[in-house]
């Protein structure tokens, strides 16, 4: 992670067209009466990292848990249009929200340990889905841990509780504890917003590491943010109080803050980024 | 680690399972049930209470029971008028004492106390509320009681003592819903009084105590149905006599007075008369609740 | 001039507050004082650990501390697993509507039902109708739809001081509802459910009204749940009517105002903790 805008071009060199792993098309979306998302179409590339950007309540945190089905928790929500995970509709009939969640991990604004030990956080998912044995739980939480880079900080520390962790780590334990059930997709909702700056760097290294094996979507209010971390950008917009939201413009990362085609976005970008 | 990690050929979603399905519905089901009892409790109340005291109306007749006015069981006399008027007495001069103190101990509380001194009262209050009310009765029969003996003279039986110790025994139910309606008063509303050069004491009277008005009228009201229910300490130093309201230091009697000194010899109509009183009593309770639900819903209204 | 009266006002409506605050802390020590004070005198291991004996209940109280917390307890058994899923009901699944609503009156009417109507409740339906006779679990019944309401309530706002991040952390790993409440919200709320169930038990231990006319009064040492018994509560309120052995009704109170306070400190002991470690 050096210049602002350099990664965004290395995931295109790899030269066979990037395969997709989820496809959006015509979703709409529904607080009761309220219709706070329209239209959206977009093509979301496997193993690479994809922002959303826009002003305060443009809808990308709604989108971002239409596609973990997050939002069936709240009461009086409905989606219109589909959402393709691997070719199959996460919303078809039947589909299992929970094991959709199981691959489509998320991470939240707010770090949310669960007040228990760190091993325990990081165990609590393999346990759900059936891991009984000490032994592989605990190559799994180690693996886990690893892999977020929080291993060498709490390897003597693993029976104490998740809250006792600064606010960087705490994020980084709940990252292991997403990885810890294997998901192919993780969305990230503001994951720096909450914490300290030394530890957002920590974080961004380790979506640039994950990215190799885990396709990533990060919601940010930060444009640095989005320009240090990812391969392609989605820029969100509510033209006015009242109307749904909409998708303005979705391309490489290196073109949206560059040469943006729509002028809403230009605006945005030069606004907020200049 | 079971699975490859992102293999290429994408896993198939899982369709959600026949088993997990019929199981969190069941869970659901059991928990709406378990919930559902607390309904269950009031209609098994109604119904059995209710079944045992209804015959009352019909053997002693609606104006025998309600409109009577003398309670004289050996002569097959069933009029609660005398009890009626004991609980009303006891109970609206147990709040006319109470209330205040209660309302006071509140703004105390969340408006001036020092956090240290808040600290020893607050816990005070809550275990005030704890104090089972028989020893309460007990305190009152053998401190209160003398003291009004020498204050208005014979034993000290009657509504005077058993207003002392119901005004105490309402402050916890009062305080504690009070402090909690002035708690959810915005703090801007006390910075702009006291911006204004308002003193404390205009801060609490013109503008806390309107603004948390509903919620201390639901307190007030919730104290009350505390002490019409009260049944042991009220028992204790009352008098239990079944006769009209004579003076503040003669003997009464009160609804719940009544069924614990009639119930352990009545049979017969008299034992019916008995749960009769307990059907009044628990329409006056559930109409206070009530009434309670309905201010609520009238204060959402308002907002 | 203006001003000054405007000052006088206020510092008379100030002592008035600080006198209502403090008058209900002087009432609150002067009862557990003079309860203290004069039964002290009275506790001695005799005094607690024996039976009364001849017509003025001589000797100790043991039969009652018994029959107390015996009744206590099983309601605690009673009660405990009903209302704590009925508050994961209410907390957790229940969508706004006619039912809650139902169900949340009801509570607030059961909350508020006068314990002497509890106790007439119960002697019509369990001691009589179910021919369970006065007995532990006629009381323990009858108890348990009065703290029913209150851990009902305890254990809801508990589980609703939860933050819904955590509950989204658990489902965001593919946890179903259940696990999620069984695992984590649950775990999570549990001292304050524990601290709202200890309070509901000190309410029982303190009930006379509805023990003595589901448990009956006769001084019995309970052993199994059909055995009828008389609660301290009971015993304090017979001897001092009765007024034949004072210095008995003195020790009584103290043990039961004792016991009390234990209940209600541990319960504050307990959530002072909890929120210390959350802290």
């Amino acid at each position: 992670m050096s210049d602002t805008l350099d990664c965004a071009a290395s995931p295109a060199v790899e030269g066979a067209a990037p395969e997709v792993k989820i496809t959006v098309r015509d979703l709409d979306f529904y607080y009761g009466d309220f219709h706070a998302l329209t239209g959206i179409s977009c093509d979301i590339k496997a193993r690479s990292v994809t922002a959303f950007i826009g002003p305060s309540g443009c809808g990308k945190s709604t989108f971002l848990r239409c596609l973990n089905r997050m939002n069936d928790l709240i009461p009086g929500t409905r989606v219109d249009g589909t959402v393709l995970l691997d070719g199959q509709d996460i919303y078809g009939p039947g589909v299992d929200p929970v094991d959709l969640r199981r691959r489509v991990g998320m991470i939240f604004q707010q770090p949310n340990p669960f007040p228990m030990s760190i091993y325990d956080n990081v165990a609590y998912g393999p346990r759900l889905h059936g891991v009984k044995k000490k032994s592989e739980l605990d190559d799994i939480v180690r693996d886990s841990l690893e892999r977020a880079n929080l291993w060498k900080e709490v390897k003597d520390i693993l029976d104490r509780g998740g809250l006792t962790l600064s606010g960087g780590q705490q994020q980084r334990l709940c990252i292991a504890r997403v990885l810890a059930v294997q998901p192919d997709v993780l969305l990230m909702d503001e994951p720096c917003s909450a914490i300290d700056p030394t530890s957002v760097q920590k974080i961004e290294d380790l979506m640039a590491e994950l990215k190799s094996s885990v396709t990533i979507i990060i919601v940010t209010h930060n444009m640095q943010q989005a320009a240090r971390t990812s391969d392609e950008t989605a820029f969100f917009l509510q033209e006015r109080s009242g109307e749904p939201a909409v998708l303005v413009e979705f391309g490489r990362t290196a073109d949206i803050f560059t040469s943006p085609k729509d002028k809403r976005t230009e605006d945005y970008i030069t606004g907020r980024f200049g | 680690m079971s699975e490859t990690q992102t293999s290429s050929a994408p896993r198939e979603l899982k369709l959600m399972s026949r088993s997990t399905y019929l199981k969190e519905a069941a869970l659901k089901n059991l928990f709406m049930l378990c919930a559902t009892m607390a309904v269950a409790g009031v209609v098994l109340i109604f119904l059995f209470v209710g079944w045992r005291g209804w015959p009352v109306f019909s053997e002693v007749g609606l104006k025998g029971f309600l409109g009577g006015s003398e309670w004289l069981p050996t002569q097959g006399l069933f009029g609660i008028l005398p009890l009626l008027v004991g609980s009303l007495v006891v109970t609206l001069g147990a709040l006319a004492l109470g209330a205040p103190l209660a309302v006071g101990t509140a703004v105390f509380l969340s408006e001036i106390a020092p956090p240290r001194v808040r600290s020893v009262v607050r816990p005070a209050v809550e275990l005030l509320a704890g104090v089972p009310s028989v020893v309460f009765g007990f305190f009152g029969l053998l401190v209160v009681r003398p003291i009004v003996a020498d204050l208005t003279g014979g034993l000290g039986f009657g509504p005077l003592t058993a207003w002392l110790i119901l005004a105490i025994m309402i402050v916890p139910t009062i305080a504690t819903l009070t402090e909690d309606a002035l708690g959810s008063v915005p703090d801007g509303i006390r910075e702009a009084s006291y911006a204004m050069g308002a003193t404390t004491w205009q801060t609490i009277w013109r503008v806390l105590l309107p603004a948390a008005k509903i919620g201390i009228i639901d307190a007030v009201i919730l104290g009350m149905g505390r002490a019409i229910g009260e049944t042991m300490a009220v028992l204790m130093v009352v008098g239990n006599a079944p006769v009209f309201f004579r003076g503040i230091g003669k003997p009464v009697s009160t609804l719940t007075s009544q069924i614990v000194m009639d119930m352990p010899y009545a049979s017969g109509v008299h034992r019916t008369a008995l749960f009769g009183l307990a059907i009044i009593l628990f329409l006056i309770s559930m109409g206070l609740v009530g009434l309670v639900r309905g201010l609520s819903r009238l204060r959402e209204g308002t907002r | 001039m203006k001003r000054d009266a405007k000052n006088l006002t206020n510092t008379l409506a100030l002592a008035a507050f600080w006198v209502a605050g403090i008058t209900t802390v002087v009432v609150l020590f002067a009862v557990i004082g003079y309860v203290f004070i004069n039964g002290a005198r009275q506790i001695s291991p005799e005094f607690i650990f024996t039976n009364p004996h001849g017509v003025n209940a001589e000797g100790g109280v043991w039969p009652t501390i018994v029959a107390t917390l015996y009744v206590t307890g099983l309601a605690m058994l009673l009660v405990t697993p009903v209302a704590v899923l009925a508050a994961v009901y209410l907390a957790e699944y229940a969508v706004q509507g006619r039912l809650v609503r139902t169900i949340r009156f009801a509570a607030d009417t059961l909350a508020s039902v006068p314990s002497i109507v509890m106790g007439l409740f119960g002697l019509a339906l369990f001691v009589e109708s179910m021919g369970l006779g006065f007995s532990v679990i006629s009381g323990a019944l009858a108890l348990s739809f009065l703290m029913l309401p209150i851990v009902m309530r305890t254990t809801e706002e508990a589980i609703r001081a939860v933050p819904k991040y955590i509950r989204w952390g658990s489902y965001g790993l593919g946890a179903s509802k259940w696990q999620t409440v069984s695992r984590v919200v649950l775990p999570a709320a549990a001292s304050r459910i524990i601290t709202g169930i200890i309070l509901a038990a000190g309410r029982a231990v303190g009930e006379t009204a509805v023990v003595i006319f589901t448990m009956g009064t006769m001084i019995n040492t309970p052993i199994l749940p059909t055995d009828p018994g008389r609660s301290m509560t009971v015993h304090l309120y017979q001897l001092s009517m009765e007024g034949i052995n004072m210095p008995a009704a003195f020790g009584t109170a103290l043990l039961l105002m004792a016991m009390v306070l234990a209940f209600n400190l541990s319960a504050r002991w307990l959530l002072r903790r909890n929120r210390r470690m959350q802290g």
